[in-house]
Formats: C-alpha cells, sequence, structure tokens
C-alpha cells in the first residue's frame, strides 16, 4: 500500500524518466534545453520507445503529433505528447530529423489516432513516415508545390517575415494586396513546371483506396460505387467532404477529405506576435472563442509565468462552462436536423444559447469572436447592466433558472423520442479501448465510458475548487454521446452556480500593466484545456522574441475525425450523416 | 407505451406557441414596438417568441460592443478641431491583421515629426474587430463604433476608410459609450490634478529651498 502510494505521488516525469532513461541507454535522453523538457528520441528507436511508453508505463492516450523548423540547427524535430487516460502530468518525446530527407517510423501501428497528425506533418513539413498506411497530403491538395510550414516558405500575399510590418507606420501608403501581387500572379510553380501541359490530379488514386467489397452471390449482383458527400453537403457542417464507398446501400469504407477551410493558421501564428494570436484563436473552433482564449493564455502563461487574479480566474471559468453549455446546444439542435427533425429543435436549443451569447456580448463586446483573455487576467470586468437588469443578477439568473430549465425542456423533448431512439442506439458504436487508441476526445471519449476530461486529469485555471462529475455513458453509441452532452451541460450549469455563489465581488482582473508587446521567455510549453470538443492543446516555442518560432494548434475536432471511417463501415448513408454529427465538428478548427 | 416521447415532443412544441400569447398578455403592450421590449422578450424571464424583426427593429447594442474603428476629435471653443491622435503608431503595430496605414506628419521647414497624423487609412474588410487599438492606445485617440450596418456595392476603395471618413467628435463617442466615456474623462482629471499638486508642491519645495538659502545667506 505505501509502496504504491509513493509511486502515486512521485511526479510521473520521474517514473517515466527513470525508465526510459535506463533501458534505452544512449538513445533515449533528457531534453536538457533551455525552457524545453521530454526526451529526444532516435528515429530508428522511437517504436520500440512508444510501445514501451504505452504499454509499461500506461501513456496509452497520444495527445499530439507535430512538427518544427528549426532551420538554424538544419533539423526538423517531430514532436509528440502522451498521456496516461488514468490522469496525471503528460509526457513528450521528440525526434530529430535531417532537414533534407527527413524519415521517421511511423506510430499508426501503436497509436492509430497517429494517422491524420502524422499526415498533417507530412503535408506542412514534409516528413515522411516509414510505414504509414496512407501518406498523402490532407489539409493541402494533391499536387501543392511545397511545405507551408517550414520556415523558408512564403505565402501568396507574404509581405515580411513578422508583424508589426515596416509599411504600416510611420510612412502610411495603404494599399490592397491585390494591387501588389494580383490573383493569378501570386502562386509559386516548381522549376520545370509547364503550365499548358498540366493536367489536374485526380482523385483515382483516393477513390482505389477504398475497400470495396461485392456482394458475392449470395444476393443480387450490386456494383461498388463510390459517392461523394460534399464538401458543398448541408449536412457536413461546413465545407467538408466523405469520400464513401458503397455495397449498395451499406457503407464499405469512407475517407474524409478536409482542408477547404485551412488558412495556415499556424503560419499566421508565427508571423504574429504572441498578443496578436488571441483573437485568431476566436476563429479556429468559433463557437467556443471563450475556451480556445483560454487555453493559449494558459499555453503562454505558462511559458511567462505570469500570474491570475482571484476575480480573473473565476470569470475565466464561469466563461469557459457558458461556453460549454452553448456548444453542447448547438450540438445537440443540429444532430437533430441530421436527423431530420428540421430546425424545430435546433432553434429550442439556440434560443437558450442566445443568453448566453448575450452575456459574451455585454462582457467581451462581441458574441463570438469574443477576445477576452489576456496574459495574466482579462480584458475587461462585467459591465453594470445587461439587457436592462444588474449583471450579476441576470448571469445568476441564468444559470440558476433559465439554463437549467432550457436543459430539462431539452431532455424532455428529445431523450424518449421513439424516432431519436430508433435511429441512435447502436449507431456508430465505439469500444472505449478504440476510442482511447484513436486519441479521440470530448464527450466522443466519454460516451464510450472513459472517464478522462483534463479538467480533473490535469487540472488547469482553479478547476480544483469546484465539485463537479465527469460524466461518462457505457455504450459509445450516437444516442450515448447525446446522453453525455445533456449530463454535461447540467454539470456546467452547477459550476457556474459555485462560480456565481465563490466569484469575490471586487478585484483585479489583471495581474500588473497591460502591454502591447509582452516578454516572453525562452522555451516550449503545452497549455491545454478541455473543450466541449475535446483536448484543445497548444504546442508554443518561443525564442525570447516577440513572435512565437512555433504556435501549433492540436485542435479536438480534427483529431476526433481520424476514427469517422472506422465508425460508419457497415451502417446505411443516412447514418454516416447523424455520426458525423454525433462527433460535432467545426470546420473551422478541422481545416486551420 | 410506443409513440408517448413524440406526444411528449409536440407538447413541448405547442408549449412554446401557447407561451408567446401567455407573455403578451402578461407584460401587455411591453413586449413590442419600444427601446426596452427587447429586455422583456429576450430578458431571462420572458417565454415565446423571441425573434427580432430586422431592420424594422433592432437589437440594442450593449456598451461594450465593438466594430470597426474610429478615431476622436475634440471640437474646440474657437470653432475649430484638434485630433486626439499622435500618431504614435501603437494601434498600427498592435492590429493582428495589421489593417491600419498611418502617416505621421512632419515640420515642414525642419522635417522633424508632428506628433499627429497627415492621413489615417483603415481598410474595414482587413479589420477583425478584435478591439486592441482601442484598447491599447495611451491617448483615448481610437475607439470601436457601434455602427454595423456598413454593406457597400464596391468591395475595392469604399472599404478603405481615410481619416475624413472615421473622424468623429468626443461627444458621439459619449453618446454610445457613456460608462467608457466617464470613467476615462475621471482619470484623466485625476491625472491632471495629481501632476498640478505635484507641480505646485515642487513650487513650494522650491520657494522653501530658496527661502531658507536666503535665510542661511543673512546669516
Amino acid at each position: 500500500m505505501s509502496d504504491k502510494d509513493s509511486l502515486d505521488n512521485m511526479p510521473v516525469n520521474e517514473v517515466a524518466s527513470d525508465s526510459l532513461v535506463a533501458r534505452f541507454d544512449g538513445e533515449v535522453r533528457s531534453d536538457t534545453r533551455e525552457g524545453y523538457e521530454g526526451y529526444i528520441v532516435d528515429a530508428n528507436m522511437l517504436p520500440e520507445v512508444a510501445s514501451v511508453l504505452r504499454d509499461d508505463l500506461g501513456y496509452d492516450y497520444l495527445s499530439s503529433v507535430t512538427g518544427v523548423d528549426y532551420i538554424d540547427d538544419n533539423h526538423i524535430e517531430v514532436v509528440y505528447h502522451a498521456d496516461q487516460t488514468t490522469g496525471g502530468k503528460g509526457i513528450n518525446l521528440k525526434v530529430q530529423l535531417d532537414r533534407e530527407n527527413p524519415i521517421v517510423p511511423t506510430l499508426v501501428p501503436i497509436y492509430p489516432g497517429a494517422d491524420f497528425q502524422e499526415r498533417e506533418v507530412f503535408d506542412m513539413y514534409g516528413v515522411k513516415f516509414d510505414g504509414h498506411p496512407n501518406l498523402r497530403r490532407i489539409l493541402m491538395w494533391d499536387g501543392f508545390h511545397g511545405y507551408p510550414l517550414r520556415k523558408d516558405w512564403k505565402e501568396a500575399y507574404y509581405e515580411e517575415d513578422i508583424k508589426p510590418f515596416d509599411s504600416r507606420w510611420p510612412g502610411g501608403g495603404v494599399k490592397r494586396s491585390e494591387a501588389d501581387n494580383p490573383y493569378g500572379k501570386n502562386v509559386n510553380y516548381p522549376p520545370g513546371f509547364d503550365i499548358n501541359n498540366w493536367t489536374p490530379e485526380t482523385d483515382d488514386s483516393l477513390y482505389e483506396s477504398l475497400e470495396k467489397t461485392n456482394s458475392n452471390g449470395k444476393s443480387l449482383h450490386t456494383d461498388s460505387i463510390v459517392v461523394n458527400i460534399g464538401p458543398q453537403h448541408p449536412s457536413t457542417h461546413g465545407v467538408f467532404r466523405m469520400v464513401v464507398a458503397l455495397d449498395g446501400e451499406t457503407i464499405t469504407d469512407l475517407q474524409p477529405v478536409m482542408g477547404y477551410l485551412h488558412r495556415n493558421h499556424e503560419k499566421i501564428g508565427e508571423r504574429n506576435t504572441f498578443l496578436q494570436n488571441m483573437p485568431y484563436t476566436d476563429r479556429l473552433d468559433y463557437l467556443c472563442s471563450m475556451s480556445n482564449n483560454l487555453g493559449y493564455a494558459l499555453a503562454v502563461e505558462q511559458l511567462m509565468g505570469a500570474d491570475v487574479p482571484e476575480r480573473a480566474q473565476y470569470i475565466r471559468v464561469l466563461m469557459a462552462e457558458l461556453t460549454r453549455i452553448s456548444n453542447h446546444m448547438w450540438a445537440i439542435g443540429f444532430l437533430l436536423n441530421d436527423l431530420g427533425a428540421f430546425q424545430t429543435p435546433a432553434l429550442y436549443a439556440i434560443r437558450a444559447r442566445e443568453l448566453i451569447l448575450d452575456v459574451f456580448e455585454a462582457t467581451a463586446g462581441s458574441r463570438m469572436m469574443c477576445n477576452y483573455m489576456r496574459f495574466g487576467g482579462l480584458a475587461r470586468d462585467f459591465p453594470d447592466t445587461l439587457r436592462g437588469e444588474d449583471t450579476v443578477k441576470f448571469i445568476t439568473d441564468l444559470v440558476d433558472n433559465t439554463l437549467p430549465k432550457a436543459i430539462d425542456e431539452l431532455d424532455h423533448f428529445l431523450t424518449a423520442n421513439e424516432i431519436v431512439r430508433s435511429r441512435c442506439i447502436g449507431v456508430g458504436v465505439l469500444p472505449p479501448d478504440k476510442a482511447i487508441a484513436y486519441s479521440t476526445g470530448g464527450p466522443l471519449l466519454r460516451a464510450s465510458g472513459v472517464s478522462y476530461d483534463l479538467r480533473t486529469a490535469d487540472p488547469y485555471s482553479i478547476y480544483d475548487r469546484f465539485d463537479f462529475n465527469i460524466c461518462t455513458r457505457s455504450n459509445g453509441d450516437v444516442y450515448d454521446r447525446y446522453l453525455v452532452r445533456v449530463d454535461e451541460m447540467r454539470e456546467s450549469t452547477r459550476i457556474c452556480q459555485q462560480v456565481m455563489r465563490d466569484i469575490p465581488a471586487e478585484g483585479e482582473i489583471f495581474s500588473g500593466k497591460p502591454q502591447y508587446s509582452v516578454k516572453v521567455p525562452a522555451g516550449e510549453s503545452y497549455g491545454r484545456v478541455e473543450n466541449p470538443k475535446g483536448e484543445l492543446g497548444y504546442y508554443v516555442v518561443s525564442t525570447g522574441k516577440a513572435n512565437p518560432y512555433r504556435y501549433h494548434v492540436r485542435a479536438p475536432s480534427f483529431v476526433n475525425l481520424t476514427v469517422l471511417g472506422e465508425l460508419c463501415k457497415g451502417h446505411k448513408v443516412a447514418d454516416a450523416v447523424v455520426i458525423l454529427g454525433s462527433i460535432d465538428i467545426v470546420l473551422g478548427e478541422v481545416d486551420r | 407505451m410506443y409513440g408517448t416521447g413524440i406526444l411528449k415532443g409536440m407538447g413541448v412544441t405547442i408549449r412554446h406557441l401557447v407561451d408567446s400569447f401567455v407573455d403578451d398578455m402578461r407584460f401587455l403592450g411591453q413586449r413590442y414596438y419600444s427601446d426596452s421590449s427587447m429586455n422583456i422578450r429576450q430578458g431571462t424571464e420572458g417565454r415565446g417568441v423571441f425573434t427580432v424583426q430586422y431592420p424594422d427593429e433592432k437589437l440594442p447594442v450593449p456598451e461594450q460592443f465593438r466594430f470597426i474603428p474610429f478615431l476622436l476629435y475634440e471640437n474646440n471653443e474657437d470653432g475649430s478641431t484638434t485630433d486626439r491622435c499622435t500618431s504614435c503608431g501603437i494601434c498600427a503595430k498592435v492590429c493582428p491583421p495589421q489593417c491600419i496605414w498611418i502617416e505621421r506628419s512632419s515640420d515642414p521647414d525642419t522635417g522633424r515629426p508632428i506628433p499627429e497624423p497627415t492621413n489615417f487609412y483603415i481598410d474595414i474588410d482587413i479589420c477583425m474587430n478584435c478591439g486592441y487599438c482601442a484598447e491599447y492606445c495611451p491617448f483615448d485617440a481610437i475607439k470601436m463604433d457601434h455602427d454595423y450596418e456598413l454593406a457597400s456595392y464596391d468591395r475595392t476603395e469604399a472599404h478603405i476608410f481615410d481619416k475624413a471618413r472615421l473622424d468623429k467628435p468626443v461627444e458621439y463617442y459619449a453618446s454610445i459609450r457613456p460608462n467608457d466615456y466617464l470613467a476615462e474623462e475621471t482619470a484623466r482629471a485625476e491625472e491632471l490634478a495629481k501632476k498640478a499638486a505635484k507641480k505646485e508642491a515642487a513650487a513650494a519645495r522650491k520657494a522653501a529651498a530658496a527661502a531658507k538659502k536666503a535665510a542661511a545667506e543673512d546669516n
């Protein structure tokens, strides 16, 4: 007992470091660069180290895979973040590769959740993942030239490496980018490219890669056909495409195709100063801008070591939880749209969400693009009045009465409905081991019975002060995901009630003096929050300058889509729409 | 029993329909046709129909609402105007999408910079309404507007606002953001009073020192 206790109390990283460094002498080294932590692993040893990490040390959840281009040292680093689903701090591994020919063994056989993320690193940095089952570009199109996140790559309307641009002040000289760089002239062709003899890339290889089965003599012979759902389709929640191979009406394989909304968010983030990134995070998952802000603020505050005043902490939690309620309202409303119940349930759900957006608008200044958090606090305090009422009274009313009533009504309206039940129960079942292996997060993971939520697994902000439950269900189907969302909304209102009870009536909301240019010491940090859709992580590397050297977003919607194909196999086309709705994606975050 | 779930659901729909009429009676005459009607229709108490018949009626925006910056100038007593902007360039530097262009004035004789802008441009197509310019301006010279009806037929030149288009009097600012305006003016008055007090104290110290010195010399 006492032995186990002492092991439990030991910082997880120390346990891991003892075993990892001891077991792989010379092949695993501690990362000793200033401000960095984790381990540097030899590329050829990576699968073996990952197996030990997963099987012997309990890091069964691969949270994030990303790359960093250290152009001055002439290497590209692939960074892996792994977690234990039992909770605790995560661990990170790094592999350093030659910039000219970066090759690293794939981790897909060990962590299937690495699939899309490795494809993203391949797409953005040109790192080849040896043994990857489907190593194709994921956000850019197949014929794209270059690797957009490498430091020597320049975008179409490139002005300067970093902001602020010199041309803005004091010279002025306003112009539109298109005037300098008209459409058609803003492209960069590879050497030897002849546009007159170019034929566009086709999707043939994608269609051929799909798994197809033909009814083999048992019944009528049917041809296997490929159907594109999207990119323009009302059920895909944005510009998103599912390529489906069908046997009759049954799905034999499904490949998501994304990137239609890709704007190279991370490159923009590396051109921006630290503070300038804040409003850009609003535009990731645009339904949850408050908690996007919070995650990014936490990542940078980790580097800066900034304190956040008490009152600001409470308001942050309040805003993050209100965001969760509004997101789940939206998710449930539109799940019903996908089921064919057009707009009525959605509008009832949105009605309650509208009041939450009123709070955001009155406090932050915008309903959805809140841009409310700052490094070390908040932009401003509550206003005095809201809709002609005292703000505190309005919010207290909202979380004590209005929202619980709205949630109850939605529950009453939908949960027992026979059509909802027959369309959702047993559809898109995700077993718990698969849910973990595929790195899913949020309600998708918890509906499969895995009680993993960062608010308790690795508590941030002041979540350790509140009394709330992590909601789980055991069947892992669409219906359970719906129920988890309803339960989570109830728990969130409970947290909000506790916030309104305990929040200090007066107090600072920002520590120090607000500055338009912040000093961030060199180092790396991985700030993460439990977003309504799953784990939202920001991997930030600073070199001590005004701009982040690397800014990566581990987007929950994007990673959750990895499992979509698996979930849809064997179901009908109409179910694929519902399964996608139950994953709850936002394309602003998927495509970044 | 089969069908009860569906009946329950229809009950909810009907209740929503009836609630509108119940609320119409409960708040007789207060739910429509006035500025404060939204406080009832979209307040925490309100039930039933929630929608706003835009553009016939508009939701009043809260004070903190932000949309496209504008520049402040003060009306002097003699009829002239003074820009608050000193063209220090902080807004242009902090702007995330870099949509602000400032031309700083310089003295035609000496070529030295003068703290006022010759011109000031904002490309409102690029502006992301984050409000940083207003937040970090040390002179309260640029603020976020409440006017959100800016649609136009031309998306090129018409969307690059110049100084003439951006300039608005301080009184307009005071009307859309009364609390912010009051807080800033109070802070400024306090600052001035503090400065004056400091000056007075310094003068008094100087006088005392001079008197002491004179006294010492006398001795």
